[in-house]
């Protein structure tokens, strides 16, 4: 899947169908993290659908790809992911927070796909960092994939993997963080402030890119670029917009939960048609 | 079995029919903050999910969001104490007391700093799994010297605590019932004392002993075994450490069997503590332990979490029942 020329329709088509599922789990449920995984899917199809090596029918293959998972809360778009990647059945989608459903609110590694259990914000990176040394040791050629949250940079942990990673310089370890501007209490800036990033991620010793993380391109083009500097972690932050591709979703007030009407629904899923 | 979907709601028993009262602790945290001016707020960016965004709206001034950063949190809490203020920072029990632990440990109760922990989703209070479920909390912090661990049941008892524990100097824990909270207690009659329990009904066949959600649960047993002509006493022990040994015995001496509730997992809480206390004094008895059993639950509902993991008032009366006929 990956090394050739991303096909940019391709993707977009992948990332609207993983909009269309988080729209559908979420409607089930009548609240929940719909801002989040709608935001999020344009990664989560340029990662699924053209640079991670993964095997749908054999998700313990030990040259996988890693794609680690810290924020729990997001599970809603990597189960999206995950479903229309073929490792779960789409219809099993309709059981997301249900009582004995493996697609819990806030994601487990009891959940294939998963590799460890995020939601305890600030563990990601740190398991992350040990995955890639310990793929180093075997001498295994897979990549370690991190997704953070602008949030999860408020943990001390998070930094404390950071120095870590570059001080082995895992070159083999990409980092993403969705900077939606949000987290719980509010925008991120004014709950505290965490910019200026790349600075930040460059003064920790990262390879760092900040873009546009609902341009599928510039998804694709910025993992390339990263792969081609040596000896050092990689940092793509990715500026994201909570919601993207339903407008009444993007133009709401920003919440961390949202809570949708019944009758809202119908709406939203014509806007997201709608949209690119 | 029940079957429901994982909510997010700012209330903590949605099972209970009863009258709730909204947010107790923002508001007691804000009528005692009008008479203390050395009152401080904090929050790791949960402060509109422990009811602290109350007393931010009312004292923007001194009220410090700290974003989502534990440890730090409990330590600038640390260093407030140290600079003479009254600090009141509040997170989740899981992320206080798993992440923070050597934060409380050290920075808080070693020296007596002055902290207070306000610690919101105790025990099965959310439907989010392991990563939120504070299940073991109590342990942990029961096993801290010089802290003051407080579980309390409703929102009459965390309106009376909030005042109590800003007048006590020292390091205390407390675990915190947010939004709609229940109102088990009457107002008019029940008073809280720092390490005291209260014995809210008597009985001479089996005493349940309880602390937290728990105690309205213990009360409906007891309500529920009278109609069955059996008659139990219930002793709430909000205090947790200082553990009231004296209000346990003395109990422990008249009704053999015992049977204790709690919103905790079964070893290291309340059981622990009643079970300590007996075998210290050696009294021989009869316990049997209601709470989460040794295992991290579940995602789901919490009529479906409750029941499974026995913490609704069926299986507490169940539990009464065997022990009286044992
Ligand atoms: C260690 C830890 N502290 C607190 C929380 C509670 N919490 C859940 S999500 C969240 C906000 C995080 O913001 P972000 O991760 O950026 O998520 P977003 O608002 O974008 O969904 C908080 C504080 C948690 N899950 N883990």
């Amino acid at each position: 899947m990956n090394g050739n020329n991303p096909d940019i329709a391709c993707l977009k088509a992948r990332a609207k169908n993983i909009r269309r599922h988080v729209l559908r789990m979420a409607e089930r449920v009548g609240q929940g993290y719909v801002g989040q995984g709608l935001g999020i899917a344009d990664l989560l199809a340029a990662l699924y659908f053209h640079e991670l090596r993964y095997d749908a029918k054999r998700l313990d293959w030990p040259e996988r790809d890693r794609f680690v998972l810290s924020i729990g809360h997001y599970s809603i778009g990597l189960y999206a992911a995950l479903a229309e990647a073929g490792v779960i059945p789409i219809e099993e989608l309709d059981t997301y927070g249900a009582d004995g459903s493996r697609l819990e609110m806030s994601g487990s590694e009891f959940t294939p796909g998963f590799e460890m259990t995020g939601g305890s914000l600030g563990h990601g990176l740190g398991q992350a960092v040990g995955m890639a040394l310990g793929l180093r040791l075997d001498a295994r050629d897979a990549r370690v994939f991190c997704l953070l949250s602008d949030g999860e940079l408020h943990e001390g942990a998070t930094w404390e993997a950071a120095m870590a990673g570059a001080h082995y310089r895992l070159d083999h370890l990409f980092a993403f963080i969705d900077c939606n501007n949000q987290v719980a209490d509010g925008p991120t800036a004014q709950v505290m402030n965490i910019e200026p990033l790349q600075l930040k991620w460059q003064a920790f010793g990262w390879d760092t890119q900040r873009i546009n993380g609902n341009r599928i391109e510039d998804i694709t083009d910025a993992i390339a670029r990263a792969k081609t500097a040596r000896n050092q972690p990689h940092a793509i932050i990715l500026d994201t917009l909570m919601g993207k591709g339903v407008t009444m979703f993007e133009n709401r007030e920003k919440q961390h939960f949202i809570r949708v009407e019944a009758r809202e629904w119908e709406l939203a899923r014509k806007q997201l048609e709608a949209s690119l | 079995m029940r079957t429901g979907v994982t909510a997010n709601l700012l209330a903590t028993d949605p099972s209970s029919a009863a009258k709730t009262v909204a947010a107790p602790f923002g508001q007691a945290l804000v009528a005692a903050a009008e008479r203390e001016p050395r009152i401080v707020g904090l929050t790791a960016d949960l402060g509109k999910y422990t009811d602290m965004h109350v007393f931010a709206q009312r004292f923007p001034q001194r009220f410090f969001q700290i974003g989502m950063a534990e440890q730090n949190l409990v330590g600038i809490a640390a260093g407030l104490a140290r600079a003479g203020w009254i600090p009141f920072a509040s997170t989740y029990c899981v992320f206080a007391t798993r992440r923070a632990y050597d934060f409380i440990a050290i920075g808080c109760a070693l020296g007596q700093a002055n902290v207070k922990i306000i610690a919101g989703l105790p025990g099965l209070t959310t439907g989010y799994g392991g990563t939120h479920q504070g299940i073991e909390d109590l342990a942990l912090m029961r096993s801290i010297p010089n802290l003051v661990v407080i579980d309390p049941c409703d929102a009459t008892e965390i309106a009376q605590v909030i005042p109590m524990i800003a007048a006590y100097r020292g390091p205390v824990y407390m675990r915190l019932l947010r939004g709609q909270a229940p109102v088990t207690l009457d107002p008019a009659s029940y008073r809280f004392e720092l390490g005291k329990a209260k014995l809210l009904r008597d009985g001479a066949d089996a005493a349940i002993i309880s602390a937290g959600l728990m105690t309205g649960r213990a009360l409906d047993t007891a309500q529920q075994l009278a109609e069955d002509g059996i008659h139990a006493a219930v002793l709430h022990v909000s205090t947790l450490k200082p553990f009231d040994r004296e209000a346990v015995l003395a109990l422990a001496r008249r009704v053999k069997k015992i049977v204790t509730a709690e919103n905790h997992v079964v070893t290291g809480g309340l059981a622990g503590a009643v079970a300590d206390t007996v075998a210290d004094a050696g009294i021989s008895i009869r316990l049997k332990r209601v709470g989460i059993p040794d295992c991290f639950c579940e995602s789901g509902s919490l009529p479906c979490l409750q029941q499974r993991y026995g913490l609704d008032t069926e299986n507490i009366v169940l539990a009464a029942k065997r022990l009286v006929e044992s």
